[in-house]
């Protein structure tokens, strides 16, 4: 086996990842799956001499990461891995879309960003699954939905009531972030503002994926006292908007006390994150090297204060609602995504954790303020929309735990450090938990350490598909609550 | 039963009783205040950290619809010429009063960033619909409208409400820079709104594209072609900030 072997956070030289012959990194990459690890990252790169396709796999268990490559030069396709692993067919779709690069027998190789307005106009027709018979009808969704809320394209086959298929087609939200990352690397801060905008519910979770990645590569890590302040708005983040889930997903079932409680204790929580940076959501805190607010005892004061008072409501608010027999009704067997189906398709987060899949980047590969403090991995085996609300609920109060424990041990030190000039020729995987799971940003230097690639994977890169599976078969009315039982990214998807 | 009934006693009254005297708290960043006699005007050491170009000097000046509000200007800036507080009135009808000169208050600026029209009272001082259409938006913008909606902000009860079908509003609400792939569904949903019907931009990517302004993915055109009535400037806007924007819009005074 030929891999390089690193772990979240740790660069590496990019000339130690083995480029092997296109037969042997197919062989090894699925054998590798085969045995159990996990698929994080498929993704092209465009070198002088033609395309360089990397991947990397994590081993969960023992926080490795494994790291190949292969040259494709001038070859412009490649056998399709997708058959062999779903998970695979969404990496495949957006290398065909980047690189133009064929994975040849890909069962469902259609568009993911591009060209997107485009289905709009009858004289291009959208190849959607289709299909025919008695009581058999297409129901088309969007791109702009009913609520406030971001656009995309559902298709639903159905037979009656029963949803037999979904397609969701994204690619609304294109904003070419990926891109932009490297035509403004020369100021950092308008890189941090893009990392803040790929997901603006994910504000915190992804620009701290950025700054730890941009510090790895330039070798410094931040202050003990800064990795907590980070770790505290992160969790921050999590609480505040698994609050706010939880009272979306009572208003789609009509449980208006669940709706309005909860939605006024994520109104607590976003304002701690505003008293501690000046955003509800938390921009601003970040900048590679450090965090730019401190946690005066005054906010540390605040902090426990609002965290002691909100955990006994936010526990009876859930005892009355997960009681509720028309709420269960609702919750219960619906939108169920099996184990085996979670695996398959790498899904990743809360969804993932509500199926049995026991994965968090906090524990499986530690960063910041997790390294000192473990954090415990919680599942929920029966994956339907109860368990992907219910293990919100349990999280909020994981969090509460986690912030108590972090904010006993805050040390002193120093906010920020000076970033050096990042590192030629390194090659980083920088992973967090959101509050939505796997987030990850890979990053290539080039030999001038400049930013070569930038990566981005929102989890919704993977959750997306696992909504699709989730309501077959169920009543084409229950996809509301499905769909924010998932909550997902438009924008994190779309890049 | 029992847990139900404790727990509404527990949710209280929860809405903001006048919401035109609420205040944020510091060190939420709002209207920034700029002393043009303190600024070293040869430094541009906040121009160098601004991630859109929305500050410039010579004179000292801020543009809100291309200030994503992130707060480097004022700590890059060593002579306390920047100051952002916590006033969060930023709404104009004019894109050009979005530029905040040397020596400007929130008073002032408040006093008549907002042109009230009398067609608009008239036509909406009593029932205003909007359909939101979020073209790129990160999700920020479109939380912040929806928050201005629940049971703390509680912005139905002023008579504006946000409507699943354009044939419904009143007007449309954009968020997000515009992707060429929404901007065709964009103006669709305009066209679908009957006249008369107003056009207001929230957030700083709606008004100039912000950190997305050079884009190639990008298509602003929509915005060549139909005139925008209010700017909601943020990064995203507090709730406030859309509320208060949207109320002095329809006043007439």
């Amino acid at each position: 086996m030929n891999w390089a072997i690193t772990k979240n956070l740790q660069a590496i030289q990019v000339h130690d990842i083995p480029r092997l012959p296109l037969n042997t990194f197919r062989e090894q990459l699925l054998k590798a799956c085969k045995q159990g690890k996990r698929l994080v990252q498929f993704f092209g790169d465009a070198e002088t001499d033609g395309i360089v396709l990397y991947t990397v796999l994590a081993d969960d268990e023992h926080s490795y990461l494994y790291v190949a490559s292969t040259h494709l030069k001038d070859r412009r396709e490649y056998p399709s891995f997708t058959n062999y692993l779903p998970a695979f067919h969404l990496f495949e779709r957006e290398i065909f879309e980047q690189f133009s690069i064929t994975p040849v027998g890909h069962p469902w190789l259609k568009p993911v960003r591009k060209g997107i307005a485009e289905i709009s106009k009858a004289e291009i027709p959208y190849p959607f699954f289709s299909m025919d018979g008695e009581e058999v009808h297409e129901v088309g969704v969007g791109p702009i939905h009913a609520g406030i809320i971001e656009p995309g394209h559902f298709r639903f086959a159905c037979v009656g009531e029963e949803v037999h298929h979904l397609e969701i087609q994204l690619g609304f939200q294109h904003r070419g972030i990926e891109k932009l990352f490297l035509e403004h690397q020369d100021k950092q801060q308008h890189l941090l503002g893009l990392a803040e905008s790929i997901a603006g519910d994910t504000v915190i979770g992804h620009s701290g994926t950025y700054a730890r990645a941009v510090e790895a590569l330039s070798g410094i890590t931040v202050s003990r006292r800064a990795m907590i302040i980070r770790t505290i708005a992160l969790e921050l983040e999590r609480i505040g908007i698994h609050l706010g889930d939880l009272s979306a997903l009572a208003t789609d079932v009509a449980y208006l006390t669940g709706s309005a409680v909860f939605g006024a204790l994520r109104t607590s929580i976003i304002n701690t994150t505003l008293a501690l940076c000046g955003s509800r959501f938390g921009r601003g805190l970040m900048t590679p090297g450090g965090v730019n607010f401190d946690i005066s005892e005054e906010i540390q004061g605040n902090i426990r204060t609002i965290i002691d008072d909100i955990e006994n409501r936010i526990e009876l608010a859930a005892e009355v609602m997960f009681a509720s027999s028309s709420v269960l009704s609702r919750f219960e067997k619906t939108g169920v995504v099996s184990f085996e189906t979670a695996q398959q398709i790498g899904m990743v987060g809360p969804a993932a954790r509500a199926s049995g899949l026991a994965l968090d980047v906090r524990s499986d590969h530690p960063f910041g303020g997790y390294i000192h403090f473990p954090v415990h991995k919680m599942t929920l085996t029966s994956g339907d929309v109860f368990a992907r609300a219910y293990i919100r609920y349990i999280e909020i109060m994981q969090s509460i735990r986690i912030i108590r424990e972090q904010l006993a041990h805050l040390p002193k030190g120093e906010l920020k450090k000076e970033l050096h000039k990042l590192k030629p020729h390194l090659f980083v995987i920088s992973m967090a938990e959101g509050w939505r799971g796997e987030i990850v940003h890979t990053v290539i230097t080039d030999k001038d350490g400049r930013l070569k690639r930038y990566k981005i994977k929102d989890p919704s890169f993977h959750n997306w598909f696992g909504l699709a599976l989730a309501v077959r078969g169920n009543g084409i009315s229950d996809f509301p609550v499905c769909n924010k039982s998932f909550n997902l990214s438009y924008c994190g998807f779309d890049l | 039963m029992f847990d139900s009934i404790k727990l509404r006693k527990q949710h209280g009254y929860q809405a903001i009783r006048d919401i035109r005297t609420a205040t944020v708290k510091a060190p939420f960043r709002g209207f920034p205040r700029l002393d043009g006699e303190k600024c070293d005007l040869s430094c541009l050491a906040c121009t160098a950290v601004c991630p859109t170009g929305a500050i410039a000097t010579e004179p000292l000046r801020i543009d809100l619809g291309r200030c994503t509000f992130c707060g480097e200007c004022e700590r890059g800036c060593g002579t306390g010429a920047i100051q952002f507080s916590s006033a969060h009135s930023l709404a104009s009808t004019d894109r050009n009063d979005l530029i905040i000169q040397s020596g400007q208050t929130p008073e002032s600026f408040r006093e008549t960033a907002i042109q009230s029209r009398r067609e608009i009272h008239r036509l909406f001082g009593r029932s205003l619909k909007l359909r939101q259409v979020s073209a790129a938006g990160c999700n920020g913008c479109e939380m912040e409208l929806n928050a201005a909606n629940n049971v703390n902000f509680d912005m139905g009860r002023f008579g504006i409400e946000f409507v699943a079908s354009p044939r419904h509003a009143d007007g449309i609400v954009i968020t997000g820079p515009i992707s060429r792939n929404m901007a065709p569904a964009l103006k669709d949903a305009y066209l679908s709104i009957s006249e008369p019907r107003i056009v207001v931009a929230v957030g700083t990517c709606a008004i100039s594209g912000g950190i997305f302004a050079d884009s190639a993915q990008l298509d602003r055109s929509f915005l060549d072609e139909v005139p925008v009535d209010l700017y909601i400037p943020g990064c995203p806007p507090h709730p406030l900030t859309i509320i208060g924007g949207l109320l002095d819009f329809r006043r007439h005074k």
